[in-house]
């Protein structure tokens, strides 16, 4: 591109230290540009790498059957995901479980009934709720999901063709059930995800709510632990190296759980986005 | 409407009125967990006020805490060590992120730009725990806690929050403005810094005040980082200090109920600065969209 442009005759040409300058600045831009973009994956790689290797003591000693045991005996040195892997999974259900109904009713609310005033305030007070500190929350499932979902859904009517079931003489439900949920479908659900991967991660609210108790059960009014807050709450009085090689052993555990929950839900988001541009 | 009406008589069949009950139920439904929402935020702000009225005063936000076995004190160090951890670390993750985001958006080929998104997205969406234990591996373990620790931790939280943002924003920057720079003979790096750049700085930093927001929240990544403090008022980055989110934390597990009333105070405080801070930066951003866009 340069040669063409330099054959090209032009009535005043750069001063040649400018034209240097432009092309050292050029590169030097995209270079340090691209050195950030680089740095930022080097970290993600530099924190799977660093828990593992605090982990790999644990890892070792226990293997794999640390996954599958149950138990947290500090005296005797036997360690076990087995229940905390339970009350994390127990604990996230039953937030989702609750969450999603109440955002995907929200999202419909905000995107097909709200009056157009209230819209935006409505909008913005669920937003603030999502922003409010989970350390100030013992609640948290439906302040987590709330505005990803909202977000989703809003606005829905304004840039498809939902009025034709309407007009054709649906209700406004069958609309919504008929054409808006599955159109929705695969939005909403990496919008679950999203939203439980933050759950499972949720590690001071967890702690301050549930308290510490042991073993598996069904219920969710016995006190249990979840994989972050066994590790929030025992982390600085871990006395033995194995046992703190354990702690860190369960947030291995949470790394790979919530990667994979996470890169699912992009996955499905960018699939999704693309059946949106190219479809309608 | 027509449709309220059956096809030859001008009574309701009973199927379209159970159609239309149906309808009005689900918009009741609707309409009742969006006023939840609404309702459980204003619950959440009216009963932490109300806890927390007793504990605030003068004292509590002057003071450190009173040594044992007497009353009084504040939470003085706490509100300082916020805010330096929180400085400290926006110093770190706003550059870094503005960078990201001019490769993404100026240089980067589509594929490899989708890939960077991608880690941001995975590195916003991990455990915020994690990211306390990679830090505490990487530069707590041997040299001890610092407040800097913690705003490299929090600036791990802020970074994918910073960039995405910025991102965003780089992308409402109209086309037509590069290549008016561009023909007038600006070179690539003058048209970025002196065109792209200032164009969105509003929303940059509309998407700064938000990761600040999210930030000084944030509790699991300062445990291990920086929790163990004196109890003195220090603006030095390099002493580890006490932070609101943590103290927090600390003071809902004492027995002490007066410490109780400090959590909630602390908390009030903590959210008051989160809704005003998200608040003004939401409506900063949607004002920019609008001027952008229109």
């Amino acid at each position: 591109m340069s040669a063409r442009v330099s054959a090209v005759p032009s009535t005043q040409p750069l001063p040649e230290r400018r034209r240097i300058g432009d092309r050292f600045g050029d590169l030097f831009l995209h270079g340090l540009t691209g050195a950030a973009a680089v740095a930022a994956a080097v970290l993600l790689g530099a924190i799977a790498w660093k828990i593992f290797q605090l982990a790999w003591p644990a890892i070792t000693k226990y293997g794999f059957a640390f996954v599958t045991r149950q138990g947290w005996d500090t005296v005797h040195n036997k360690f076990g995901a087995l229940d905390l892997i339970w009350g994390t999974a127990l604990t996230s259900f039953a937030a989702l479980l609750i969450a999603t109904p109440l955002s995907i009713a929200i999202g419909l609310y905000l995107s097909e009934l709200a009056p157009r005033g209230a819209r935006t305030v409505i909008a913005s007070l669920v937003e603030l709720l999502a922003a409010i500190p989970s350390v100030v929350l013992g609640l948290w499932g439906i302040l987590v999901l709330g505005p990803f979902v909202g977000q989703d859904l809003e606005p829905w009517l304004h840039r498809h063709l939902g009025f034709i079931p309407l007009a054709l003489g649906a209700t406004r439900w069958e609309m919504v059930r008929g054409v808006i949920l599955p159109y929705t479908r695969t939005g909403v659900s990496a919008a679950i995800l999203l939203g439980f991967g933050r759950a499972i991660g949720e590690a001071i609210a967890v702690t301050q709510v549930i308290g510490a108790g042991h073993g598996i059960h069904w219920s969710l009014f016995v006190t249990g632990d979840t994989l972050a807050s066994k590790l929030a709450e025992q982390y600085q009085g871990a006395v033995s190296n194995i046992q703190i090689a354990s702690l860190v052993y369960l947030a291995a555990i949470l790394l790979v759980i919530s990667l994979l929950v996470n890169l699912t839900a992009l996955f499905i988001v960018r699939r999704f986005s693309h059946e949106r541009i190219g479809g309608s | 409407m027509a449709v309220d009406a059956g096809r030859y008589s001008l009574t309701l069949s009973r199927r379209t009125r159970r159609r239309k009950v149906v309808n009005l139920l689900m918009q009741a439904l609707a309409t009742l967990a969006a006023l939840a929402a609404v309702a459980v935020l204003a619950l959440v702000i009216v009963s932490v006020a109300q806890r927390a009225a007793s504990a605030l005063s003068w004292d509590f936000f002057t003071k450190t805490a009173a040594t044992f076995g007497q009353s009084g004190g504040g939470v003085a160090n706490a509100l300082v060590g916020s805010l330096v951890i929180v400085a400290v670390a926006t110093a770190m993750a706003v550059p870094v992120g503005i960078l990201i985001a001019l490769y993404v958006s100026e240089f980067a080929p589509p594929r490899v730009g989708d890939l960077v998104r991608l880690v941001l997205d995975v590195l916003n969406g991990l455990p915020s725990i994690i990211i306390g234990i990679f830090v505490y591996g990487l530069l707590v373990i041997g040299s001890g806690q610092a407040a800097w620790k913690g705003s490299f931790a929090l600036a791990i939280i802020m970074l994918p929050l910073v960039a995405r943002a910025t991102q965003e924003v780089l992308a409402l920057v109209p086309g037509t403005l590069r290549e008016g720079a561009l023909a007038l003979g600006a070179s690539r790096w003058r048209t970025v810094l002196g065109v792209v750049l200032p164009t969105s700085f509003g929303g940059i930093l509309t998407g700064t005040v938000l990761a600040v927001a999210r930030a000084a929240g944030e509790t699991a990544p300062l445990l291990f980082t920086t929790s163990i403090a004196a109890n003195a008022v220090t603006w030095d980055p390099r002493q580890p200090v006490l932070s609101i989110p943590y103290d927090i934390f600390v003071l809902s597990e004492s027995p002490d109920p007066a410490d109780h009333a400090r959590a909630w105070a602390l908390g009030f405080v903590l959210i008051c600065f989160v809704l005003v801070t998200s608040l003004s930066a939401r409506l900063l951003l949607a004002r920019y969209r609008k001027r952008m866009e229109g």
